[in-house]
């Protein structure tokens, strides 16, 4: 049989795959990278591609990454992919955009935080709570 | 027969809260199911992206990421705090932003800005009637909550902590405890307390970098807040749905007593009246007799 290394594929929001493949082939930022059993330790970040695995006595698997990190180790390769098209250019206009949003929804208010009536409003809803508890335990 | 018609009314009109309590409770109940599950599902990633950040910043000492050190004074500090869109699930959000004023109350005490970040329009509407400073926010996160969407959120927040305007930023969330239980959380996320980059292994082996390690390690450490921050919003719902679901259980069951009392005065009011007419014809009787 021949060697076989084990490989998970996992992002975020979800694992994708975990097995053994005889050899991996993802789309590195340097250019594209073969692994097979017992390559020597690597860490690095992959662009949007395909990542293929070749599974004993199988298809080839073929696996869609949007960007993330490869961690390579003699018996495990890791692959962290992103759910998300990823970009130094696309993060900053997202969090631009985060903040602008913010800011557009702070205007027309005054600055200091009004502690009395942040307190004022959640004793009222915990009375409320409270109240509704204790109207169950009487029913009851 | 006074007044029968009122009770009858108002046994239809709850039974028909009963009957939408009922309907979201099991809305509930499903959502609770499939939040737990994609929970599970994020759990392997944030493994295996803190074993690989707990290897490199030990393997590279030299390399002090802006995340992982520690400022001498906190001058300016951050709260993400995590709450749900919507209403009627119990006191879960109420419970973490009561939490969430008791830190800020004694931050200000100790003189100390704070810039907020409220995930979830509940927490949002909350920070903006208090008059809290809102770095960024997300509402209407939805049932399935995405990373994409979670990006330029949290950026902003750590953009403002790389450029120093605030020096430690603070995550707080419904912890899952079970569907019975669920715990306020508020939580340091940055500089890394030092505990959630600890391991077990030893290994004093590195890897080969592509491009360079500093890059790559930016990379990932963006990529484990991230990861931490999805874990608190994925958790949250789940508490969301398992707290509204023992909610409306509540309201459920309060419907159901109000309705058998309801029911208990409409029949007695009934045999009251019927009562009545059977002496006044009785009566009648007698003196025509």
């Amino acid at each position: 049989m021949a060697m076989t290394v084990h490989v998970d594929v996992v992002s975020a929001e979800a694992q994708i795959f975990s097995g053994l493949a005889e050899f991996v082939v993802v789309p590195g930022e340097m250019g594209e990278l073969g692994i097979y059993p017992r390559h020597t330790a690597l860490m690095t970040r992959i662009k949007p591609g395909a990542v293929r695995i070749k599974q004993p006595d199988q298809e080839e698997l073929l696996i869609y990454v949007s960007g993330g990190m490869l961690e390579v180790q003699p018996s495990v390769v890791t692959i962290l992919a992103d759910t998300a098209i990823r970009g130094a250019d696309l993060d900053e206009a997202r969090a631009l955009e985060a903040k602008q949003a913010a800011e557009e929804a702070m205007k027309n208010r005054s600055s200091d935080i009004d502690y009395a009536a942040a307190q004022a409003e959640l004793a009222e809803a915990l009375a409320q709570l409270r109240a509704i508890s204790q109207m169950r335990k009487h029913t009851h | 027969m006074a007044g029968s018609k009122e009770i009858r009314t108002k046994i239809k009109s709850v039974e028909n809260t009963r009957k939408i309590t009922r309907a979201m409770e099991m809305v509930a109940a499903a959502k609770m199911r499939r939040a737990q599950e994609r929970m599970r599902a994020a759990r392997p990633y944030a493994e295996k992206i803190r074993n690989v950040a707990a290897h490199l910043s030990r393997a590279n000492p030299e390399y002090k990421h802006a995340f992982l050190v520690k400022r001498e004074s906190e001058k300016n500090v951050g709260l993400i705090v995590v709450t749900s869109d919507k209403g009627l699930c119990g006191g879960l959000n109420t419970n973490l932003l009561r939490l969430a004023v008791n830190d800020m109350k004694e931050w200000e005490g100790e003189g100390k800005g704070l810039l907020v970040c409220p995930i979830g329009n509940k927490g949002f509407g909350f920070m903006n009637r208090i008059g809290a400073k809102v770095q960024s926010h997300l509402v209407g996160i939805g049932d399935v909550p995405h990373v994409e969407k979670l990006i330029g959120t949290v950026k902003a927040m750590l953009d403002a902590y790389v450029a120093g305007e605030i020096d430690a930023i603070y995550l707080g969330y419904n912890h899952f405890i079970n569907t019975m239980r669920q715990e306020p959380r508020i939580e340091q996320l940055l500089p890394l307390p030092s505990e959630k980059l600890e391991t077990t292994s030893t290994a004093t082996w590195d890897y080969i970098y592509e491009p360079d390690a500093k890059k790559v390690i930016d990379d990932l450490l963006l990529r484990y807040i991230e990861s931490l921050v999805y874990q608190a919003v994925v958790e949250n719902i789940a508490s969301e749905q398992s707290s509204r679901m023992v909610a409306m259980k509540a309201a459920s069951d309060n419907a159901k007593s109000v309705i058998s009392e309801l029911k208990l005065v409409y029949n007695k009011a009934r045999q009251a009246a019927i009562t009545k007419e059977i002496s006044e014809i009785v009566g009648g009787a007698a003196a025509l007799a």
